[in-house]
């Protein structure tokens, strides 16, 4: 079978890319890693997030709100092609501020990132319009108020995966799971991939693998800085609908549970502790106090893939014509944007200039000064 | 519907529990779940997707005998032993939290 593109990486990054590419038409081969391996796209919150993002860089913050307005069709032809029920909701959502110095944070990043040419579509919520928009809960007296994006919204982001890793296959496309790939050799007309699934070959290659990645771009030269974060989540038994917006670190699904995180952790194992657990749970609690009563029926921990300014990298190796990598931390959130504008450009051109801002060689910058 | 192995002809059950308000004998040692298997219509509503639901996997895990015990929502039946007249409801539909 002729390959145009091997995807590195069956995540949430990877199968979206995939699908962009298999979506033009392309000849796609995904290879996944093993079952072992730290995989943010079944551990995430699943926000499709707006607010605070790119608060420091106005590219970053430009590319989120194009994935964000993408998301409504893009979730609606992905639910068609994969026949699959995909929970999606754009109610906007909100960050709660439990004093007034947490207030008046948000309200500083909300103005920093308005500065920066974005639109002002975040406000800050005072206590008493909070308890209006949520009338099915009590708020807890230490909540101020909170940051609402008319544009947040959230998705169930195993539905999200498994309806990518579907639409991928419907489109024609292959996806060899537990299938680790030991490293890229370029050869003429493209790049070899060896791996348990033998050796591929294709004219392109796009490494996806979140955390693995720099291990298989760097030997060819493509640096991908980039590090590690965990991050704990609980989550509730299934109850009666009290939340219409989803929060950071606290969202209702579809389902009914509540979902509550995530701690920020330096550490690069995905283990869970008991004073996480608190820490999330008496937060959560101090927003919604009745929360207490709800039972917890799991906790997990997941690792954060982060490049090193936290801005997404969508790289294109010079010296290899034809090898790509793409690494983010919210690719949920990105994964319209993704499927839309970067795999056409992996897939069958090069980087466009307007995404020269999350290139690979602006972590050079202090080396040219 | 399943039967207790401990039913025999002639011989009184250990306890009697409430099942929707009808009574059923039970026997010490097992759970809420083993007991809606032999109660006709105890059933309940799936919170998800409203399909009927009977208690499944009897070890804790898969949530599908969440029953209302004693006037607590979302217990899991197979995890609460039965105790004499205790008061087991369906549930239809997601446990309420107060305000």
């Amino acid at each position: 079978m002729h390959v145009d593109v091997i995807i590195i990486g069956a995540g949430v990054v990877g199968a979206a890319l995939a699908y962009g590419m298999a979506l033009k038409g392309k000849h796609v081969i995904v290879l996944d890693g093993a079952d072992r391996d730290p995989r943010a796209a079944r551990a995430n919150f699943g926000l499709v997030w707006v607010q605070g993002k790119g608060s420091d860089a106005p590219a970053y913050s430009a590319l989120t709100r194009q994935s964000s307005d993408l998301w409504p069709g893009f979730r609606h032809e992905l639910s068609k092609i994969a026949a699959d029920r995909i929970d999606y909701e754009r109610p906007g959502g909100l960050v709660y501020c439990l004093s007034e110095t947490e207030y008046a944070h948000r309200a500083a990043i909300n103005e920093r990132t308005h500065n920066q040419g974005a639109q002002a579509d975040t406000e800050m919520i005072e206590r008493g319009a909070l308890e209006h928009m949520l009338p099915a809960v009590g708020l807890g007296p230490d909540v101020v108020g909170a940051s609402y994006c008319k544009l947040d919204g959230h998705v169930n982001p195993l539905q999200l995966l498994a309806a990518l890793h579907r639409a991928v296959l419907v489109l024609g496309g292959r996806i060899e799971f537990r299938s680790p790939v030991k490293a890229i050799s370029p050869v003429s007309g493209g790049f070899r991939v060896i791996g348990p699934h033998g050796e591929l070959q294709a004219p392109r290659v796009v490494v996806a693998a979140g955390l693995a990645t720099p291990a298989l771009t760097e030997p060819l030269g493509l640096a991908m800085p980039m590090k590690s974060e965990r991050g704990q989540i609980l989550v509730t038994e299934r109850i009666a609908p009290i939340l219409p917006f989803p929060g950071s670190g606290l969202r209702q699904s579809a389902d009914g549970t509540v979902m509550i995180g995530a701690t920020n952790e330096k550490i690069a194992d995905t283990s869970v502790t008991a004073a996480s657990a608190t820490k999330l749970a008496q937060r959560a609690t101090r927003i919604i106090p009745a929360l207490g009563s709800a039972r917890l029926v799991r906790q997990w921990a997941g690792l954060r893939v982060l490049p090193l300014d936290k801005t997404p990298i969508y790289a294109e190796s010079t010296d290899y014509p034809g090898l790509f990598a793409a690494a983010c931390h919210s690719g949920v959130t990105l994964a319209a944007v993704h499927a839309a504008v970067i795999a056409p450009a992996m897939g069958g051109s090069h980087l466009p200039e307007d995404l020269a801002a999350f290139s690979n060689g602006r972590f050079n910058v202090q080396k040219c000064a | 519907m399943f039967k207790s192995v401990h039913e025999k002809p002639g011989k009184a059950s250990d306890m009697t529990v409430l099942v929707n308000g009808v009574e059923i004998g039970a026997w010490n040692g097992e759970t809420v779940a083993s007991v809606l298997l032999r109660a006709p219509g105890a059933g309940r509503g799936s919170t998800v997707s409203r399909t009927p639901r009977l208690p499944y996997c009897q070890m804790g895990v898969c949530f599908e005998c969440l029953v209302i015990v004693d006037g607590n929502a979302s217990m899991q039946g197979c995890l609460v032993p039965v105790a004499p007249g205790m008061r087991i409801e369906s549930q239809h539909g997601p446990r309420e939290i107060s305000k």
